[in-house]
Order: C-alpha cells, then structure tokens, then sequence
C-alpha cells in the first residue's frame, strides 16, 4: 500500500490547512502520524486513492511523498503487536516507523509498516501469512 | 603633495608592471594601449578596462602576478564570488612597503615603540593578522600575535601583558568587551589606549559601544587583499575619515563607469603605485564611499574617505568573512536534488553574526523519514561550511514559501541592520 507523506514547516496553522486541503478534497483518513522535529514535520496519512491525492496536493504546492508501507492486521489484544514484530525481528527486517490504528467495527487493530528492505518484508508476509 | 607629474609617472610605472602578465597585454591593446608610455594624460589612464575579481579567477591561481614566483615570497587569498578564492602574491619589497604603510598609519595615531599591540585578527590567507602584524614589527611595538579566539586567553593576556593597542574586527572588539565581566576582569585593569578595528562594515553605535566597553578609542581600518590588505586607509584621531595611504590612486565611479566628483557616494575604484608582485589596476573594490582631496592637522595630505556605506554587489561580510550568494547557491546545488530557491538570513545575536540558510525541499529531495531529512541537512550545513568556511544553519522549507519578486527570489536579508 501507498502512504502519502506531506512535509510541513513548523509554522502556526500549517497542519490544520493541509488538513483543511484533504477535507476540501474530500478525502478520508484512515490512519495518520506525524512526526515531529524543532523546524519541521512530516504528516504521514492512508487515505484511499494516494496518488490522485498527491497529485492534487502538489498544485496546491506542497511537497509530498508515496512510500511504500505495509498495514497488517494484529490481534487487538495484550501482546498482539509484539508477537508479529518478533517474527519480523528474526527474519532480519528493520523497522524505519509504525502507528497503530484501531477499527472500531471489526473489533480489529492495524499497524502501518514502513520498513528499511522491502523483499526481505514480501517474505515474512508469505512465510507468516500477514495480510 | 602629489603633482599631476607624479601621479602620472605612478600610474605609468603601475601600467609598465602590469604589462608582464600576458592577460593585461591583452587587455589594455585592446583600447589602444601597448607601452606605459601611451599614458600621456589622465584621461589616457581612464580608458583602461576595470579590473574586477571575474579577472582574477579567471587567471587563478598566479595568472595575473606580475613578478616571476621566484620573486614572490607570501601568498594571500580571499573568497572569490564562485569555488576558487582570489588569490595574490608579495614580493619581500611588497611586504616591506604595507608593513611601511601600516605602521605610518598607526604612527599617525599615535602608536609607537613603547606600545604592546594584541593582534586578534586571524593569521592565514586573510590578510588581516600578518598584515597588521608587520607594521607593528616595523613600527618596533610589542607585537602580541593571538589571532581570533580563544577569548578568555585574548583577556587574560590583554590584563597580564599590558597590551595598549588593540586589532581585530569591530564584532570581535565587541564581544571581547562584552566577554569582561565573564573573564573576571574589569575595564579599569587594562592599559588598553587604541581599537584598530576593520574588515567588515560597522556603524557609530557599535563604535560607541565598544568604546565603552574596553576603554579606548576606536578607529576604522580599510583594505582588501586585491589591493594589498589592511592600512589602504586608515583614519586618525580627528574623526574626519579615513585617509588613504598615498601608495593608492582612488577613483569613485557610478554605476556606469564615469568619474564623480569629490564627496559623491560612488564606487571605490583602487590602483597600486609600486606595488610589484600584484600591481592593482583600476580595481573594482564594490565598496560604495566618497572622497576628499585635502590636508588633516594629523599630518596627512592627500585623499580622505568615508566609511564604506555599503556594496555595488551583493557580498555580505559575516564574522570578517567575504560570503557571496553564488558560493551559497553553488554548496546547496552539489547537493542531489535540491533547486535553487534558498533565503541566506544573517542576523547578530549578541556580539556575534550568525548565518542562517533556508532551503526549500522538492519532491525530489524530500524524504518521509526524519533521518534522511537530518541527514539532508547535515549535508548541505557541511558543503556550506566547506565552500564558504562558516558554519550555518540549515533549515528546511516548503517550497515556494522564500517570496519571489518579479521571478528572482530574494537571496539575502540582513537583520543585522540597525542593531549595534
């Protein structure tokens, strides 16, 4: 799956326009971080659609970015999350970030993935049978 | 005082030197003139091309010298607008004469034998610490070479040692002064009588302050090192400006190249007499200033400036160091990905100039991660640093937010106006 990232400045009201610019597109977020430095941050959002929405962000002249990531399924429970990533861990797979989500109807909470080694990340998919 | 003879046989023995380096052949032929002796009158010696620091880097490193290197015996450079600096050559009678020039200035103020001068301006390819330097040997004083930093050591020595006289640019005379009561050491234990502050443009305000600071009298030094360096002018004790050494034919030109008259603000415009290893024709200062034929009850007869009021180009000097927006925009495009939009914002806080560099970010050079965005910048704070030998701060921008004006983006804003 595709994450849009958005870069953002540190200045007042920033994050609420860009937001303002996806509510004008009306777009809905799934799943959203941000990080954070001294100057700047990085708003990271799934949303459907990302490259239609990265396109019509990029008029509106904001720097954005696709990045592949992975949004796998984790029992909402005690120990669910750690449990997938100490398969992941042994497979030799490097985590760059993760947020979680949870789904409120199903019940059923996702992590976003973005890791360092993008085959190394297809294989434990296949080896674990992650979706 | 200069007759029209003399100054005429000055500028022909300057032409006579230059005509050795096989690019000023060239380049004075074109208007007509192959021998000195073409330069019948002074309006003969106008026709001649400027010379400007393109020449200079074009003919890098030695191409423009006018003495064999065997003659030669220092080096010195500045930063050029681009990449390579500018460099210039001294033959030992050359050093002998600005060690002259700069120590019939400081005589004039004052300074003799029996002074202890601390010399804080930095040694190297900047002409500032050796140039002072030794025109303080000649004058037989005490020379104290500390060059730059190190400002508790700077204190402690200028209290142990007694220093009298002291060299440095006028944000370094500051910060020392502010830096007393940190060191322990108050006004009133130092011998210090004279400032002999240059190298960077300063205002009455910072003088003022300084000067209440340290205890003494500040006075305003003018060189370049396409010139020769520090003691092109100096100013005395009378608070009149600064007079030109007569080693120096200054001309003020407007922008387009026509003489003004005395007192109009124009373009500086310096050639050398006798100086043998780098002879200086008609060279293009950039520096904005007027002057004045005249005698001073110091002593001194002959051209009279003004402080510098500002630049025809766009240099800024930041802690004593020449910085163009082109050496910025050349560090920041080495740098895969990045566009030309950048914003150089030189501010002073405290005594100390402070250089800032925004970037805007693309889509090619963003990166979703913090780390590469450190690493990004990182990167672009070192070629900075490499290029121009000043450390910054780097910040990272959306693009289009550096305001533009009529397609050209606005390089530089010095906050540094106004503030002492």
């Amino acid at each position: 799956m595709l994450q849009l990232s958005v870069f953002l400045e540190n200045t007042k009201g920033r994050l609420a326009e860009v937001l303002n610019l996806l509510a004008e597109f009306n777009v809905n977020i799934r799943a959203l971080s941000l990080a954070d430095t001294k100057d700047y941050g990085v708003l990271r959002v799934i949303v459907e659609n990302p490259e239609e929405v990265a396109a019509k962000l990029k008029d509106r002249n904001c720097v954005v970015k696709l990045t592949p990531v992975w949004v796998l399924k984790v029992p909402d429970k005690p120990g669910g999350l750690a449990s997938m990533l100490n398969k992941l861990v042994a497979e030799g797979i490097v985590v760059e970030y993760m947020y979680a989500f949870v789904e409120r109807e199903k019940e059923q909470a996702q992590v976003v993935i973005r890791v360092r080694d993008v085959e190394l990340m297809q294989k434990a998919i296949k080896k674990y049978n992650l979706e | 005082m200069m007759s029209q003879e003399e100054l005429l046989n000055g500028l022909r023995r300057t032409v006579e030197q230059v005509l050795k380096a096989p690019y000023y052949q060239k380049k004075l032929a074109e208007v007509g003139i192959h021998y000195a002796g073409d330069i019948k009158t002074l309006d003969d010696f106008r026709k001649i091309p400027l010379t400007e620091k393109e020449d200079l880097r074009q003919n890098y490193p030695f191409g423009l010298f006018a003495e064999p290197m065997d003659n030669i015996i220092r080096i010195h450079a500045s930063s050029g607008t681009t990449g390579k600096p500018t460099v210039v050559g001294y033959t030992r009678e050359d050093i002998k004469l600005w060690a002259k020039i700069v120590a019939k200035g400081f005589r004039r103020l004052g300074i003799t034998s029996k002074d202890v001068i601390q010399v804080a301006y930095g040694y190297g390819l900047f002409t500032g610490g050796m140039g002072i330097h030794y025109g303080a040997e000649e004058l037989g004083a005490v020379v104290i070479p500390m060059s730059g930093g190190n400002t508790a050591k700077q204190l402690m020595i200028m209290r142990d040692f007694g220093t009298t006289v002291l060299c440095c640019t006028p944000s370094y005379a500051l910060y020392l002064g502010e830096s007393l009561a940190e060191a322990g050491i108050s006004k009133d234990e130092l011998k210090l009588r004279i400032g002999v502050f240059g190298a960077e443009p300063w205002t009455d305000k910072m003088r003022q302050e300084i000067e209440a600071r340290l205890g003494l009298t500040a006075v305003d030094i003018y060189g370049l090192s396409e010139t020769m360096g520090p003691g092109v002018s100096l100013e005395c004790l009378k608070g009149v400006g600064l007079h030109i050494d007569e080693h120096f034919y200054p001309e003020i030109l407007d922008p387009q190249g026509n003489p003004l008259p005395e007192g109009e603000v124009g373009e500086l415009v310096l050639t050398t007499f006798d100086k043998m290893g780098f002879p200086s024709l008609r060279y293009r200062t950039k520096d904005l200033t007027s002057i004045t034929y005249g005698t001073c009850v110091c002593g001194h007869t002959g051209w009279t400036m003004q402080r510098v009021s500002g630049r025809v180009d766009d240099m800024l000097i930041i802690r004593g160091v020449n910085v163009f927006p082109s050496q910025i925009e050349e560090a920041i495009l080495s740098v895969g990905g990045i566009e030309p939009h950048y914003l150089i914002i030189v501010d002073r806080e405290g005594p100390l100039d402070v250089m800032e560099v925004l970037v805007e970010l693309s889509d090619a050079s963003f990166e979703d991660e913090i780390r590469e965005l450190e690493e990004l910048q990182s990167k672009l704070r070192q070629r900075i640093e490499n290029i121009t030998g000043l450390s910054a701060k780097v910040r990272l921008v959306e693009p289009k937010s550096i305001p533009r004006s009529e397609g050209k983006a606005k390089r530089v804003e010095d906050r540094r106006k106004g503030k002492i």
